[in-house]
């Protein structure tokens, strides 16, 4: 894989981030593009999660019981903010570290540069991939519940890291392995996407979302590399790489997986009826 | 049976006899496996040892080429040369190895005379060499067509700039500090000060900037205070583009004519090609590091599962153990077939581990703890084994697909891992079979023996015998179990260290592991360690650059004194100390310093000690300011000379050429033999070059050493001073390091105290590993996992369970539909269905109208109505298919028809039911049957009907006669529009519409509200009013009350006594009675803990009249929505906020409780006359039941309470997500939640364990959770009942 241009590439393994964070350059339209972003991020988050709520207060009342569901809605929203806030810190995490696998570097031997290498890219990459991997991981669970098929599969925490290990896996191989073509290579990312989507998830849903946000996320980086707000070094999928969807889709299903075993935490609403 | 069975059957029998194997010789397999694990790694001795190490190879200097960059064709022996010898070297790298000594040494001169001198000579080798060109038949090549030359250094090395050579050849010298100018250095008062000021101040860790430059490591060069062999080596380093052997050998016999080294025994055969590894960042380290932090953690969460064994950390260390050799054992493999790995073994590590996993490990553990304690240990692994059999190869295959589907990538990287890891799956199955099964087997052993010493009551009283059979490897078996009721008593005690609050559990981690004390060992040790480090290099440069710049000796506390140059030829001892009287502290600072640091230097150069000269010859010899001729130096050169760049930092290369941007990684140069130059200074050049404020500065060097000298003579006088003045530095550090680690170990035992209670020797020993035997529950040491408990589910009810009932024995459960199910709690086996199976149409759920006909008065008991009659008797005789116009098979399709249309007609509203109905009821069904023979007389009858709102015995008088009943209804659906048609005339108008249904199947359509049992009887409360007792054993009706036309919603059943509460906030009391003599009632069961009243048996042979006896018409305003009974006083909660207790004996309200602001919703009273009521607003109040006052009021809630238990100590309300809750003995506390049942601490709060009842219908919530006697809990599920046994380890505890 030829990267003469691994700084614009930086944004490849943003996976989960996908349909957010993106390499933006030029300056007024980062901050423009961001604040958008961060607007529709807000808005998404805000409109799914006092969703669930309101869902679940409605459920509440049943044949047998009539209580109000305010304590529970009170808990379900700090749980809520403890979740976004620890899928936030994975995302921005997995931002950094999967940031620099995609870097070619020199070696280096003082310190001052090694920082500069950690923070290469652009400061407002790992809160945009720890915002999205927010939204994303908790909707997971969020339509799990809307569809009314809790998800059981597998749903331990080794799993979740056996998952976690294999989408940095595939990230890894993304960049650091020799493919003969590129069709070579999005091709065995997709398969190895769809291998992790059957090996920890198997849900309908986990795969419409995941796709979802694979088609998303691809759409919104076409589009601004449609505008010009960055570039990649050699697409060969209209504007951006082919392989960018596998990688998209896998990091949506990790995501989505860390989501569902967070929202494990809490019991599920006793009345469904 | 198909292949697949066949296959899965052969499988688990291998499994099963593999297990019998390991469990049967564990010894000599353990051997086994570790022989062919060390077998299979053998060839892992033959591959390097990763690291970041260069690696060497050399090559006669002569005839040396550079080798061809095509792999193929190279001259040589292939074996030999390393694969990276390809192409050309990055550089050439020749030295000048310069050895220098000022010769013969004046014993008056001054330290730095040892280096100023030879220092100075530096520049002018440099221009020699620069200035050399070879001049030949080719014409001149002069060096800087050959060297390598260098553009910019790398922008951060700024401050460098003027030190390392840019634009030009890359020649090194010390020359470089002085920009190779003769003038700086002569000028530079401080020389040491220049060459160190680049030096880092921290640790040491790279090459710097002394050693890039003199190309020698910095002890070796001689250039300090305190040499004592005053020989100074130093290199002038050379890097070259191309090898030009007639250039290089010109230059080398030049430079050896111009400075011959006669006694140089240097041999100059081999060019060392050195090749650096690809080195790793930091940058690079970090994803390394964090799929790392993801393996362990994912080891940690799956090893974290390995429950109920002997040793947890041995048997997580064996399941470790079994991946990682199995990888071992792949590589060695793929070694031995000759596969070489290329790929970075460190980085795929962590990949293969988590694609090989350690699921199947934790499967087998799992599987085989859960096999019944009491069998053979041999068998467990058998069962175990041979139950995951099936699993484990599915998934061994279908990971062995998914490898291999990887491996047609053809990506040669995936290709290799994936044949990594399909050997490594194949290897740690067989290390799974082997290896860790053995182990196990032994685990389980272990744990077992440890049972058996520790508890050997407890195995006495466990069942003797259960069948040693495989396929009730999981079943329960409740026939099994003791069929007296026992009660549980946890000891809270054994209990408490199970559910310990977190922040006490987290403390207790860390006083248990001495995690503390650990941490203080262990950052002492790298405190020391870093003291260590340091000291002979780092700590002394450092100290030394640190004094030489700030101490104000070097700088403004010494003013150069305006001596100049050779007015003071050298320092008289005591001329020197005359005339620096006054400061005699920074004077012996200095003495200081360099005393320690000669001492040092000497244990540093033992190997320079045989040509070392002796110090000061002659100390007794007059110093009169003099040159006087000392001994002749003679420089030497030996083996350690050799290659001196060996004694570099493995970095020094490829740190010099990254500072011009140059990548040494995966790369080689060629090093060069250096040429040895040896200069000899006589004394007069050294007294030359020497700065005037240098004779000042350092005339303290011989006094120093006059004062040692004289301090071997006279102990008692130089030395403390001396010796005072070295410990202001030297304790100085030391002092502040003893401090700040006496400062950490204070804070760190400070925060031990803090965190660890005094007590906590005596509170935290049960929590030690070595009291753990102490509790009975302890030498387990963890709850019981949640496969343990099994629940028992009862199928049957066809649609939701509404209402359950039990008593010790006989638990009953009542559906939507109506239906009542009878089983025996202990075994879950269904003993009746009400009604009878026979009578049930079809699975709709609609019964037969058999209480119809049962209840049916006496008039009807006459024998004019055969088929009545003959039905009637048959329902006595309870026949098990009561042939209802059995001999007319068309019958009953007719029937079905019919039902089915009135059924879409209903709607379920079955209180207004009159008798009329069941009349044409009857009449209906008559005249189906005999339709055909009827069929000519038709119309009239109907409008006969019609006149038949009559009361019950009108209208059976009716219907005495077949004639008339033929023609009421003969023409089937005529006649049923018709009667409707009748009806509707009627002042019964509404009636069609809103209980058309009553008319016909009343009580199939009237749903069971409320149930109660005690003995064999049960008591149902339908939504029509009607009350009825059914004998639970036979499935009778044994009467019936349906004088009541509202809905019962409660229902208590004590004694012999019925209390029935209603939609419409009546409240009416039955008595049963027998028609044979009272003595007749037998007791049965035993006396329970609670001493509920024994329930009376009722003999199915007498009659029993149920008679209401008293009826409080408006108990309440609204519908009563509890009602409990208990020690004599009946308990009502209603919607309108009040509470009432009557006495049961003769129905007298006694008190109304009013306190609640909103609807009651739940009552508990219990024996000792506590009364609870929760009430919908939330509150729970606690009332008198004697006095009628409320004795506590609180707000627990926001929402109402949906149910209520009392326990001995406190009300235990449900308070999350349950609707149903129930407690077990004093303390465990059980909640159902959505589709799981959840066993909680009351005393701690803490969750035990939770049950899941299914797999399939997880939505569904369990309702409703009723505790029986012997801690079974039974909660409706759906359409299903679970019991669920109380955990087996606390069975165990009674």
């Amino acid at each position: 894989m030829v990267k003469p241009m691994p700084r614009l590439e930086n944004c490849t393994w943003s996976c989960s981030c996908a349909a957010r964070g993106r390499h933006k350059n030029q300056l007024e339209k980062t901050a423009v593009g961001l604040a958008a972003k961060v607007g529709e991020m807000l808005s998404s988050s805000v409109s799914s999660s006092p969703l669930t709520l309101v869902g679940h207060g409605t459920r509440t009342p049943s044949t047998s019981s009539l209580r109000s569901s305010s304590t529970n809605s009170l808990n379900l929203n700090q749980h809520l903010v403890q979740r976004s806030l620890v899928l936030f810190a994975v995302g921005a995490f997995m931002a950094l570290v999967l940031n620099l696998l995609q870097i070619q570097r020199n070696v280096t031997l003082f310190p001052e540069e090694v920082i500069a290498t950690i923070f290469s890219s652009a400061w407002w990459v790992p809160p945009c991939c720890g915002t999205a991997a927010a939204v994303v991981g908790l909707l997971y669970p969020c339509i799990d519940s809307h569809l009314g098929e809790p998800h059981k599969f597998k749903r331990e925490w080794a799993s979740v890291m056996r998952c976690i290990a294999v989408f940095v896996g595939i990230n890894h191989a993304s960049a650091k392995l020799d493919f003969a073509n590129n069709v070579q290579l999005s091709l065995t990312l997709a398969a190895l996407s769809l291998g992790l989507w059957w090996t920890f998830d198997r849900s309908r849903s986990g795969l419409g979302l995941g796709i979802t946000i694979a088609f998303l996320a691809t759409l919104i980086t076409q589009f601004l590399v449609y505008n010009g707000v960055y570039q990649y070094t050699s697409p060969d999928f209209l504007y951006i790489r082919s392989w960018l969807p596998c990688i998209f889709f896998s990091g949506g299903v990790t995501v989505g997986n860390i989501g569902r075993q967070l929202a494990m935490g809490i019991p599920e609403k006793p009345h469904t009826d | 049976m198909t292949l697949t069975e066949k296959l899965r059957e052969k499988i688990s029998r291998a499994f099963y006899n593999h297990g019998l194997l390991c469990a049967s010789y564990p010894i000599p397999i353990i051997l086994f496996t570790g022989l062919c694990i060390l077998a299979c790694c053998y060839p892992l001795l033959k591959l390097p040892l990763p690291g970041t190490g260069p690696v060497e190879y050399s090559t006669p200097v002569k005839d040396y080429s550079p080798p061809s960059s095509e792999p193929g064709h190279q001259q040589g022996d292939p074996s030999e040369r390393p694969d990276w010898y390809l192409g050309a070297p990055v550089a050439y790298i020749q030295q000048i190895l310069v050895k220098a000594t000022v010769s013969p040494w004046h014993k008056n001169f001054l330290a730095v005379d040892v280096f100023r001198s030879p220092l100075s000579r530096v520049f002018q080798l440099v221009e020699e060499i620069r200035n050399h060109a070879l001049r030949d038949s080719s014409g001149i090549r002069s060096l800087e067509e050959v060297c390598l030359q260098v553009t910019d250094l790398l922008p951060s090395l700024k401050k460098l700039r003027d030190l390392l050579p840019e634009h030009g050849c890359l020649l090194l010298s010390p020359g470089n500090f002085w920009q190779n100018d003769r003038e700086r250095f002569n000028s530079d008062p401080d020389i040491i000060k220049t060459i160190h000021q680049h030096e880092p101040k921290t640790l040491q860790t790279s090459a710097t900037l002394k050693d890039l430059l003199f190309g020698v490591p910095g002890k070796y060069s001689g250039v300090n205070l305190y040499n004592r062999k005053r020989v100074v080596s130093y290199t002038v380093t050379l890097a070259l583009q191309r090898y030009d052997s007639r250039f290089l050998t010109s230059l080398r016999s030049r430079l050896k004519l111009l400075h011959p080294s006669p006694n140089c025994t240097l041999r100059e055969e081999h060019v060392v090609h050195v090749h650096f590894k690809e080195e790793i960042g930091i940058a690079e380290l970090i994803p390394l590091v964090t799929t790392y932090i993801i393996l362990f953690a994912y080891i940690y969460f799956s090893t974290r599962k390995i429950d109920m064994v002997k040793s947890k950390w041995g048997l997580a260390l064996a399941a470790v153990v079994t991946v990682l050799s199995s990888l071992l054992m792949s590589v060695g493999l793929c070694t031995l077939f000759g596969l070489t790995p290329t790929l970075n073994g460190g980085e795929i590590f962590p990949y293969l581990v988590v694609v090989i996993g350690l699921e199947n490990v934790l499967v087998l553990t799992k599987s085989v703890v859960s096999t019944p304690v009491d069998l053979e240990v041999k068998l467990r692994i058998a069962q175990g084994l041979s139950s995951e059999s099936w699993s484990i190869m599915k998934n061994m295959a279908t990971e062995l697909g998914i490898i291999l589907i990887g491996y047609f990538t053809l990506v040669p990287a995936i290709q290799e891992f994936c044949l990594f890891a399909v050997v490594g799956l194949v290897s740690d199955f067989f290390l799974q079979m082997f290896f860790f099964t053995t182990v196990l087997s032994i685990d389980i052993r272990r744990m077992e023996l440890a049972d058996l010493n520790k508890r050997l009551p407890a195995e006495a009283c466990m069942p003797s015998a259960k069948p040693v059979s495989r396929s009730q490897t999981y079943e329960r078996q409740p026939a099994m179990r003791p069929a007296t009721p026992h009660t549980i008593t946890l000891q809270p005690s054994s209990f408490r260290n199970l559910r310990l609050p977190k922040r006490l559990r987290v403390i207790y981690f860390f006083a248990r592991t001495r995690l503390a004390q650990r941490l203080i060992m262990a950052g002492t040790v790298i405190w020391i360690g870093i003291l260590v480090y340091t000291d002979p290099a780092g700590l002394r440069t450092y100290l030394t650059s640190q004094v030489t710049e700030q101490s104000p000796l070097g700088e403004a506390g010494l003013p150069p004194m305006p001596v100049p140059g050779g007015v003071l030829p050298a320092g008289d001892a005591k001329l020197a100390l005359s005339v620096f009287p006054s400061e005699p502290v920074q004077l012996s600072e200095n003495q200081t310093q360099q005393q320690r640091e000669q001492k040092e230097g000497l244990e540093s150069r033992n190997g320079l000690e045989a040509n070392q000269q002796p110090w000061a010859q002659g100390p007794e010899s007059p110093s009169n300011g003099q040159p006087e001729p000392g001994t002749k130096a003679e420089v030497t050169w030996g083996g350690e000379d050799e290659e001196i760049w060996r004694k570099l930092s493995f970095r020094h290369w490829p740190s010099l050429f990254s500072y011009y941007n140059i990548t040494l990684a995966k790369r080689y140069i060629s090093i060069l033999p250096a040429i040895p130059v040896t200069l000899y200074l006589n004394p007069r050049e050294a007294l030359e070059v020497r700065h005037p404020q240098e004779a000042n500065r350092y005339h303290s060097f011989f006094p120093s050493s006059l004062g040692k000298l004289e301090a071997v003579d006279r102990p008692g006088e130089a030395l403390p001073k001396l010796q005072g003045h070295r410990d202001v530095t030297l304790y100085k550090v030391a002092a502040l390091g003893l401090a700040s680690g006496i400062l950490l170990v204070l804070l760190l035992f400070c925060l031990y105290r803090v965190f660890c209670p005094k007590n906590y020797g005596q509170n935290g020993l049960s929590h030690s590993r070595r009291k753990r035997g102490d509790l009975p529950c302890d030498d387990y040491g963890y709850s019981p996992p949640e496969t343990e408990i099994v629940p028992l589910v009862l199928r049957g009810h066809l649609m939701d369970i509404e209402c359950l009932a039990s008593d010790r024995m006989l638990l009953v459960s009542c559906c939507l539909v109506g239906q009542i199910r009878v089983w025996d709690a202990q075994t879950g086996d269904c003993l009746t269905v009400i009604p009878k199976q026979g009578l049930r149409r079809d699975s709709s759920g609609i019964f037969d109208y058999q209480e119809s006909w049962d209840q049916s008065p006496d008039p009807k008991n006459g024998l004019e109505d055969p088929f009545d009659n003959s039905h009637q008797l048959k329902r006595m005789l309870s026949p098990p298919q009561p042939p209802l116009f059995c001999d007319q098979p068309d019958l009953t399709s007719l029937i079905d028809t019919n039902f089915l249309e009135q059924a879409t007609v209903v709607a379920p509203e079955p209180r207004h039911r009159t008798v009329c109905s069941r009349h044409k009821d009857t009449g209906y069904n008559f005249g189906r049957l005999v339709e055909k023979v009827y069929e000519e007389q038709s119309a009239s009858n109907c409008m006969n009907f019609a006149g038949f709102p009559a009361p019950h015995g009108q209208a059976a008088s009716c219907a005495r006669t077949g004639s008339a009943r033929a023609l009421s209804c003969g023409t089937g659906e005529g006649g049923c529009s018709a009667r409707r048609k009748s009806l509707g005339d009627e002042p019964l108008a509404g009636f069609e519409k809103s209980s058309p249904v009553s008319a016909w199947a009343g009580d199939l359509e009237s749903s069971v509200w409320s149930l109660d049992l005690r003995g064999n009887l049960i008591v149902a409360g339908r939504s029509n009013g009607k009350l009825e007792v059914w004998d639970a054993i036979e499935g009778t009706l044994r009467c019936s009350d349906e004088e009541g036309q509202s809905g019962i919603t409660a229902l208590v059943f004590l004694n012999n006594r019925i209390v029935a509460a209603r939609l419409n906030g009546s409240l009416d009391f039955f008595s049963l009675e027998t028609h044979s003599s009272y003595n007749h009632l037998q007791f049965r069961g035993t006396p329970s803990r609670s001493s509920i009243p024994s329930s009376p048996m009722y003999s199915s042979n007498d009659l029993i009249m149920c008679q209401l006896t008293h009826t409080v018409p408006c108990a309440h305003q609204k519908p009563i929505t509890a009602l409990k009974a208990a020690a004599g006083r009946l308990v009502t909660g209603s919607q309108d906020h009040t509470l009432k207790v009557y006495r049961l004996e003769d129905s007298c309200c006694l008190f109304t409780l009013q306190g609640h602001s909103g609807a009651i919703t739940a009552v508990y009273i219990d024996q000792t006359m506590g009364l609870a009521s929760g009430g919908q607003d939330g509150a729970i109040c606690l009332w008198d039941v004697l006095t009628g006052s409320r004795v506590s009021h609180m707000y627990a809630h926001r929402g109402d309470a949906p149910s209520l238990t009392l326990s001995p100590l406190f009300p235990a309300q449900d308070l999350g997500c349950g609707a149903s809750l129930g407690v077990i003995s004093d303390n465990l506390l059980v909640t159902g939640g959505q589709g799981c049942v959840s066993f909680w601490d009351i005393g701690y709060g803490d969750l035990l364990q939770t049950v899941y009842l299914g797999k399939s219908n997880e939505s569904q919530p369990a309702r409703q959770i009723l505790v029986l006697e012997n801690a079974a809990i039974v909660c409706n599920f759906g359409s299903e009942l679970s019991l669920v046994y109380v955990p087996s380890v606390l069975e165990k505890l009674d």
